[in-house]
């Protein structure tokens, strides 16, 4: 059983793109080495062999010039005197007739030769330190003598011998540490990853509040997993989002649907026409205002995840504030709330007229609905830099500074302002449709009151 | 004003609810279940308007629309669209129709839009320069408005308001209607505004008079005369 647990890891291990590149970069490793190798080799070896095979020539010519000015017994005297002279030399000489029997040199007999086309020679020499490799060259002279003269090469091959054995060994073990090396990396990846895997696998079987662990070294998986982190934050927030939402839609939509359905049933139940008929009407305006808060809902939605097909156009500014003004003058003057225009010279912006409207429209809306008698609503539009700003002031109550965000969402509304008219989805409009214009909102304090500040960008 | 109307709609419940009301409200109705058949019969036969839904088996309410127009046929067409599609006003007035409403809607609000588009066709009165309901009378070049022998002064956008509640004298006009044509938007008022204007232009051409001329329709709208 652990036998296949660990099979199965080393699969997996091999499987890695970091293996895989180990191996990759292992083999070009090998390859380049063994063009050094192979240049070393011809370098250092090659050269002595060169050089060996040099000196014999050197020899060879010597004695031949000895052997053509003076014969063959003064070439005979030569290497006599070579030998003596210098016995550890390692050169080889023998000088040999017809029958291969030797005349004079260092060489015991006629070495067994391999024949061969070019003149070379290679074959073992015995002699006081053994065995020993040798190299050399043959003439044939007049009258059926023939001359050999070589070189012991011994140390050359030793020397040969060990450079290659060294490259084998060290080469060898090189790769060897490299794909261990590859194969530790790649575990060790692979259990970075593995731990991510782990994470992923349990938030997607419902724990969304689990994180990614950081090493907190900074590297690339460390990034990895910050980002994926902070993708699992807003994740985190939105559902939480979705379920608020979903919370207050089912709350905020039962109240009509309910009222709806009692003043039904009050109509099926009432044997008087009359009044049969009025609960119809009730109920009618209840189901209205539901349909109303289904499409303001599906509008938001539908401007948030960017499925609205709206209108891209220039958008004057003066003219929009003006007729959104004109609109509630009559209503203002109604609650003898003073409805002011303060319009300095706004940018053109780029966007949907009706929507750009409907966000003015709900602000102003706002203001005078929470806005006591006797007070004051205040709508300016000026330029600020490269955008376009509209203001909304009223002198009302006010928004407390924790709850201005709070005040965007969805069917969410102040308590003193639950039992007013609207269906909590105006606000929420409106930053649906700024958004969507890549407008910013901003709520302060008016002192008294409430200020919305609207930002919008002269392109979005 | 007997209107003959052709409804071209695939879905029964919605076909047979207007059908109904507009039946009820003494018009002729015709009703067509799919495309082609409706196409075929808005080509054929005469009628006062037409009732188009998008989705329709067969062919799409925009290429009726699109056929019609381009075959010369101007009869007036108020396109019908689902909640779930995307708002699409200007794709559709583009194919020629000439109003767009989004189901669900109010059976008046259609009733209203269909008789103002008829009454659109029938007389093109945009062109009248004076404008008369009962003993109200409106100079339209003059920009003048009496009422008997009294002058009344309107502000510009009471002015457009009568003017366009006077266009459509006898008609029930709807607030989405005078929202907008009088104030060209298209938008979801939070509170009913439009009810203070229209008690302001009340107050100035009725109260003070012996015969009311607005009246307010309930669950529908307003009728001037």
């Amino acid at each position: 059983m652990a036998q296949a647990i660990a099979l199965a890891k080393l699969r997996r291990v091999l499987r890695t793109s970091t293996f895989q590149l180990t191996v990759l970069y292992g083999s070009l490793f090998a390859v380049a080495i063994s063009i050094l190798a192979g240049f070393l080799y011809w370098s250092t070896v090659g050269y002595l062999q060169r050089q060996t095979d040099a000196t014999i020539e050197a020899e060879v010519l010597g004695l031949a010039e000895q052997y053509q000015s003076s014969g063959l017994r003064r070439l005979a005297r030569v290497i006599r005197e070579r030998i003596e002279g210098d016995p550890d030399s390692g050169a080889l000489y023998l000088f040999a007739d017809r029958n291969l029997l030797p005349l004079a040199g260092n060489l015991p007999r006629w070495p067994a030769l391999a024949s061969r086309a070019d003149g070379w020679y290679s074959f073992e020499h015995e002699g006081e330190d053994g065995r020993v490799a040798a190299r050399a060259r043959v003439f044939a002279l007049s009258e059926g003598l023939v001359l050999l003269v070589g070189r012991k090469i011994g140390d050359l091959e030793a020397i040969t011998q060990r450079f290659r054995n060294g490259l084998l060994w060290g080469g060898g073990l090189a790769l060897v540490l490299a794909l261990l090396a590859g194969a530790f990396m790649s575990a060790s990846v692979l259990r970075r990853v593995e731990s991510m895997n782990t994470t992923a696998r349990q938030i997607m079987s419902g724990d969304l509040s689990r994180r990614i662990d950081s090493r907190g070294t900074g590297d690339e998986f460390d990034q990895l997993a910050d980002s994926l982190n902070s993708m699992l934050e807003e994740i985190e927030r939105l559902l939480d989002g979705i379920r608020h939402v979903a919370d207050n839609i089912a709350h905020d939509l039962r109240t009509p649907l309910t009222r709806l359905c009692n003043a039904l049933e009050e109509a099926e139940r009432s044997t008087d026409p009359v009044v049969a008929r009025e609960r119809v009407t009730a109920a009618l305006a209840d189901a209205d205002q539901l349909l109303g808060t289904f499409r303001a809902l599906l509008r938001i939605a539908r401007l948030e995840s960017g499925g609205y097909e709206a209108d891209t156009a220039t958008v004057g500014l003066p003219a929009l504030v003006e007729d959104a003004v004109d609109l509630y003058q009559a209503l203002a003057e109604e609650k003898s709330i003073g409805l002011h225009l303060d319009l300095k010279d706004p940018p053109s912006v780029t966007g949907d007229r009706d929507l750009l409207f409907q966000l003015l429209v709900n602000l102003i809306d706002n203001a005078i609905k929470y806005t006591p008698e006797g007070g004051r609503v205040e709508v300016a539009a000026f330029p600020d830099g490269e955008d376009a700003v509209i203001t909304v002031s009223d002198s009302g109550p006010g928004i407390d500074p924790a709850l201005r965000e709070r005040v965007l969402e969805r069917f969410f509304r102040v308590d003193e302002s639950r039992r007013q008219p609207g269906n909590g989805l105006g606000l929420s409009l409106v930053h649906a449709i700024a958004r969507h214009h890549g407008a910013t909102l901003a709520l302060s304090d008016n002192e008294p009151g409430l200020k919305v500040l609207v930002r919008l960008p002269v392109t979005s | 004003m007997r209107m003959r109307v052709l409804i071209i709609e695939d879905d029964n419940e919605v076909a047979s609810f207007v059908v109904k009301g507009l039946k009820e409200a003494g018009h002729a109705v015709d009703r067509a279940a799919d495309g082609k058949e409706g196409l075929l019969l808005a080509s054929t036969e005469d009628y006062d308007a037409l009732i188009v839904d998008r989705m329709l088996p067969s062919l799409d309410g925009l290429s009726i629309v699109q056929t019609l127009r381009g075959a010369g046929n101007h009869t007036p067409i108020l396109i019908l669209s689902a909640l779930g599609e995307v708002d699409d006003r200007v794709k559709g007035l583009k194919a020629g129709g000439d109003d767009y409403l989004v189901k669900p809607f109010a059976f008046s609000e259609l009733v209203a839009r269909l008789e103002a588009l008829a009454r659109r066709s029938l007389a093109p009165e945009a062109t009248e320069s004076r404008l008369e309901v009962g003993d109200l009378v409106m100079d339209r070049l003059t920009r003048e408005v009496h009422r008997g022998a009294v002058k009344i002064d309107l502000k510009p956008r009471e002015f457009r308001l009568l003017e366009y509640l006077m266009l459509h004298r006898g008609q029930v006009v709807t607030r989405t209607m005078l929202l907008e044509q009088v104030w060209d938007y298209h938008f979801d008022p939070q509170t009913n505004v439009i009810d203070v204007h229209i008690s302001r232009l009340r107050s100035k051409i009725d109260k003070d008079f012996d015969v009311a001329l607005l009246e307010t329709v309930r669950g529908a709208g307003y009728r001037l005369g």
